[in-house]
This record gives structure tokens, C-alpha cells and sequence, in this order.
């Protein structure tokens, strides 16, 4: 146990050692965040202006709020989406993909510690971007239950893990178009889940896609727990489907991916170039 | 020359008690492209024993490089079977993966990443602490003429020669019993090569290791190599001691037993293989 942990760790350090040699790359990353949220927010302080009617602070302050946690929220489960889904597409660019998956390491190390470099990137870029845009954007987080967003983020976490590991295949299956596909898959799961708007407003077809996506839940979950103050237990409709899907995908696609990682060596595509 | 003691293998052996490091029998191996499958190696069967050099020489597109990747379980064979150390390299992938190590024609790496980063990432993921792994690749690298001040510079600043010292050094701080080196002074200068065939003898003097190395120059398998195979159009055509080599085929040199056992010189079969790409 211990052994893989140090094994897994060696991930962990790579990447915190790429974040410093890579450094222009992530402030771009971390400026480009801020300025997408607080464009995103300052559509809620437009609100009246948009709407061309009367409309009080407090359903302003409220709107605010609600996009400011759709907008760190799916941030947040993005950048571990896109990190982890990214794992062979970022071997395969830098060229190591043959010496990493030659290396002593099981899969199940490998990608642990790449979640666990992830999450701490993911925590990082979330807490700058929400710091910065409430120096800009006035947030009311008075009735906020801070420990049921924590839960719920955490459940999410499980979710985005689990789906980022099963899109991870794409690049693995199709060196050259792959990495293209696991975007689709997160703009889909963007459009469905209700990151800036109420599900409701979507045609009938999409919102049944929206019971599927872990984000639907998480991130509805977060602002009844950040507007509202709802505690775990009103949260746990929220809670359970996202849990559920977590509980599915991690196992679920850790076997797509040695499944496909067996195919990739079958048919030759398990090399460095595309 | 005398080998820095810090890359002399400390730990027990635990290399399972096998006479043969490396073993194919009747490996094949086809790829698919543009609709039609190319037959890349062609019922190999070959076994390298324990502490020897074997070099495996061919032509641009012989199929070298296919059965290294093989050996190093990134390729699965079509039939056939591949043992190391006798453990299957497909039933205890994980056993034989913490037996060998691979140095490529292209050195990679992280390049943002500096050398000693990138041996010390290496090093933890064969089970080699940090502060070993430092002292080791130091070791190494100097032995490989790579000055001090240099193992902290990123990769990329390197020139190509140095990244293959550092592919080297890498494949030595897990102290491989199985060391498979695809093409490893491909693009180097003469200096460079001279000082990789040094060390690589020099470490199986001193290192229990065995080395299977592929090369196109008949001059680097003549120097290092027990053994050579010549390998042609995916199949192993001939494969002997130099001087037996030399003796079946009534030929001076290995360049001649090239041309006798393959109807080709090497150069005309990498200008061939180029045209057919």
C-alpha cells in the first residue's frame, strides 16, 4: 500500500513540476478562468438592463450568485475532467506515453495519482478565480451551508473522475481524433446540465440527458447549499445520483480503459506519435 | 575503466533463476494500414542469454523495432510467445515490466522538465528513493562526459547526443536485468556513440545485466554484440557469433555476411524501405 502510494506520488510531483516549468501556461489558464466567471457573473449584474425591466437587488444579488456557482462549480469539475481525459493525449504529446506505460506502475496507480495531481490543480485554479471575481462582483454567501457544497463537490469529484477515465479511451483508441472527442463529450455535458441556467428551459430530449449528467445534481445540489443554506439531509436528492454515477463510472471506466489499453497494444496504438 | 559505485546494483537479486534472459518462439506481427495487413514480423524465434549482448541488425523497417516494443510488452504478439527471465511478457506483464528497461532511437522525456527532474520522476516509478536516484544519475552522467552544471537545465536545452545519455543513464538507475536498447546512438556524433558503446560494455562487465540491442551499424553490433541476429523483412535470417557469421557465409566482414543472408547491402536497404514509405 504504501509502495503505491510513492508510486502514485511520483505523479503527483511530475505534474506540480510541469505546473512550475509550464508557469506562463497556467497563469494564462488561471487569468482566462477569472475573466470567463466574472463575464459570466456581470450578466447577472446586467440583469435589468438585459431584461429592459424593473428588477430589486435582491433577485439581482441572487442571480449573481446563482451563475457565480455555476461558473466556479463547473470550473472546478472541468479542469478534472479535462485533466485526467487529457492523461494520454499529454504522454503522447510530450512523447513519454511508451515509457510511462512500459514503467512497473498498475493502471489503477497511474491514474490515481494523476486524479490526485488534478484535484489539487482543480482546488487551486478554483479558489484564485472565486477570490478574484469577489474582489470585482459583491457575493452574498450569508445563508451559505459551506460544508453541504464541500459534500456535494466532493461527490462531484467521484463523478468527473469516473467519466474522465472513461473518455481518457478516445485518444487511446483514435491517436489522432480522440482528444476532439472528449471535448464533445464535456460540451455536452455543459449544454445539459444546467451550469447557467434552470434545465427546465431545455427541449424535452436534452433534459433527459440531464438525469444522467453528475453535474446536473452537483451543481443544482451546491446552489440550493450556497443561495439557500439547505443542509445534507434536503441535499440528498441531489446527492445520491451523483454518488450513484460516481460509484459506476470510476470501476466502470478504469476496465474500459485496460480493456482499451489492451487494444491499443493489440493494434500498435500505444505509441508515441499519432 | 572503473565504474562509480553508485551504479553498481545494491539490491538482492531477485531475477528469477532462469538460464535465459529473453526468449521468442514464432513471435508474428501485422499491422493494418490502408486496407491491407503488413506483416511486420514474421515468425521470430531467438533467445538471448543471461549477461550476454545480442544484437539485433537490420535494415530500416526490418522489424527491429517492432519486436523491441514487444519485448517491452507496449505490443501484443499476433502469435507466438515472448518470456523474460521466463515470465510470460502477457500473464505477468507487471513481473517482467520491473525487470527490464528501454532506451528508444528517440530519447523521451518531459522537456520542460530538467534531466536530474526527469531521472528522479524515473527512478520513483521503479521503486528507486530520490536521494538514490540523484546519486546514481550523477554517477552516470558524469561517466557519460555530462557536466554537473548541467543535469538541472531542461531537456530541452540539451543537445540530442546528451538526451540520449540521459535515456541511458535513466535506463541504468533501475538497474534492469533486461536492457533493451532500440537504436541507442542512432544521430549521435562519433565521440558520443564511442563513449554509449564504452559504458554499455563497461556495465556488463560490472553489471548483471543483459542487453539486447538493436542497431543498423554493423560497426556497433561488431564491437558489442556476442551474438548478432540479422533480422530481414520481419524475419531472422541468419544469427551466429561474428566469427561464425563470417565462417557460414565465406565472408570478411559482417557486411558481407549482411549482403549474402539479406541479397541486399544495409545502406540499399534503408534507401529501399525510405523509397517504399
Amino acid at each position: 500500500m504504501i509502495a503505491q502510494a510513492g508510486l502514485a506520488y511520483a505523479f503527483v510531483e511530475r505534474e506540480i513540476a510541469l505546473s512550475k516549468r509550464y508557469w506562463a501556461w497556467e497563469v494564462v489558464w488561471v487569468v482566462y478562468g477569472i475573466v470567463t466567471s466574472l463575464s459570466v457573473t456581470y450578466i447577472g449584474l446586467a440583469a435589468p438592463a438585459i431584461s429592459g425591466g424593473q428588477v430589486d437587488q435582491a433577485a439581482i444579488s441572487r442571480f449573481v450568485l446563482y451563475l457565480l456557482v455555476g461558473t466556479i462549480a463547473w470550473r472546478f469539475l472541468g479542469i478534472i475532467f479535462d485533466n485526467i481525459s487529457e492523461v494520454i493525449a499529454w504522454e503522447r504529446w510530450e512523447g513519454t506515453i511508451e515509457y510511462t506505460f512500459m514503467s512497473p506502475v498498475p493502471r489503477l496507480t497511474h491514474l490515481l495519482g494523476m486524479c490526485v495531481a488534478t484535484l489539487v490543480r482543480a482546488a487551486v485554479f478554483s479558489v484564485v478565480t472565486l477570490a478574484a471575481v469577489a474582489l470585482f462582483v459583491p457575493v452574498d454567501l450569508s445563508h451559505a451551508s459551506v460544508l453541504s457544497a464541500i459534500v456535494l463537490l466532493g461527490v462531484g469529484v467521484l463523478a468527473f473522475v469516473g467519466l474522465g477515465v472513461a473518455s481518457a479511451i478516445f485518444p487511446l483508441m483514435w491517436p489522432e481524433k480522440g482528444l476532439q472527442m472528449s471535448y464533445i463529450v464535456q460540451a455536452v455535458v455543459l449544454l445539459v446540465s444546467g451550469v447557467y441556467y434552470p434545465i427546465d428551459v431545455l427541449p424535452g430530449w436534452l433534459q433527459a440527458l440531464s438525469t444522467i449528467s453528475p453535474a446536473t445534481y452537483v451543481i443544482r445540489g451546491m446552489r440550493s447549499a450556497l443561495m439557500d443554506g439547505a443542509d445534507l439531509a434536503a441535499l440528498w436528492p441531489e446527492v445520491w445520483p451523483a454518488l450513484l454515477v460516481g460509484i459506476l463510472s470510476i470501476p466502470l471506466g478504469l476496465r474500459l480503459f485496460v480493456a482499451v489499453e489492451r487494444y491499443a497494444k493489440q493494434t500498435g496504438r500505444l505509441k508515441r506519435s499519432g | 575503466m572503473a565504474i562509480d559505485s553508485a551504479t553498481r546494483p545494491r539490491e538482492p537479486d531477485l531475477t528469477p533463476p532462469a538460464r535465459d534472459a529473453l526468449v521468442a518462439d514464432g513471435v508474428t506481427k501485422s499491422f493494418r494500414a490502408q486496407k491491407q495487413d503488413r506483416r511486420a514480423v514474421d515468425g521470430v524465434s531467438l533467445r538471448v542469454a543471461r549477461g550476454e549482448i545480442y544484437g539485433l541488425l537490420g535494415a530500416n523497417g526490418s522489424g527491429k523495432s517492432t519486436l523491441i516494443r514487444m519485448f517491452s510488452t507496449l505490443l501484443v504478439p499476433d502469435a507466438g510467445r515472448v518470456s523474460v527471465f521466463g515470465l510470460d511478457v502477457r500473464d505477468d506483464e507487471l513481473a517482467v515490466k520491473r525487470l527490464i528497461n528501454r532506451v528508444s532511437v528517440e530519447a523521451s522525456f518531459f522537456k520542460k522538465l530538467s534531466a536530474m527532474e526527469n531521472l528522479v520522476y524515473a527512478g520513483r516509478l521503479y521503486g528507486v528513493a530520490p536521494e538514490d536516484a540523484r546519486s546514481k544519475s550523477r554517477a552516470i552522467l558524469r561517466r557519460l562526459g555530462i557536466a554537473e552544471g548541467r543535469v538541472d537545465e531542461p531537456l530541452e536545452k540539451l543537445s540530442r547526443g546528451m538526451q540520449q545519455k540521459v535515456a541511458i543513464a535513466r535506463a541504468f538507475i533501475t538497474a534492469p536485468t533486461l536492457l533493451l536498447l532500440d537504436e541507442p546512438t542512432t544521430g549521435l556524433d562519433i565521440r558520443s556513440k564511442r563513449e554509449v558503446q564504452a559504458f554499455v560494455r563497461d556495465l556488463r562487465l560490472e553489471h548483471d545485466a543483459t542487453i539486447l540491442l538493436t542497431t543498423h551499424d554493423l560497426d556497433e553490433a561488431e564491437r558489442l554484440a556476442d551474438r548478432i541476429g540479422i533480422l530481414h523483412e520481419g524475419r531472422l535470417v541468419a544469427e551466429g557469433t561474428t566469427d561464425e557469421l563470417r565462417a557460414r557465409y565465406g565472408a570478411s566482414a559482417l557486411e558481407d555476411v549482411f549482403m549474402t543472408a539479406t541479397g541486399k547491402r544495409l545502406d540499399d536497404a534503408d534507401l529501399t524501405e525510405a523509397t517504399r514509405r
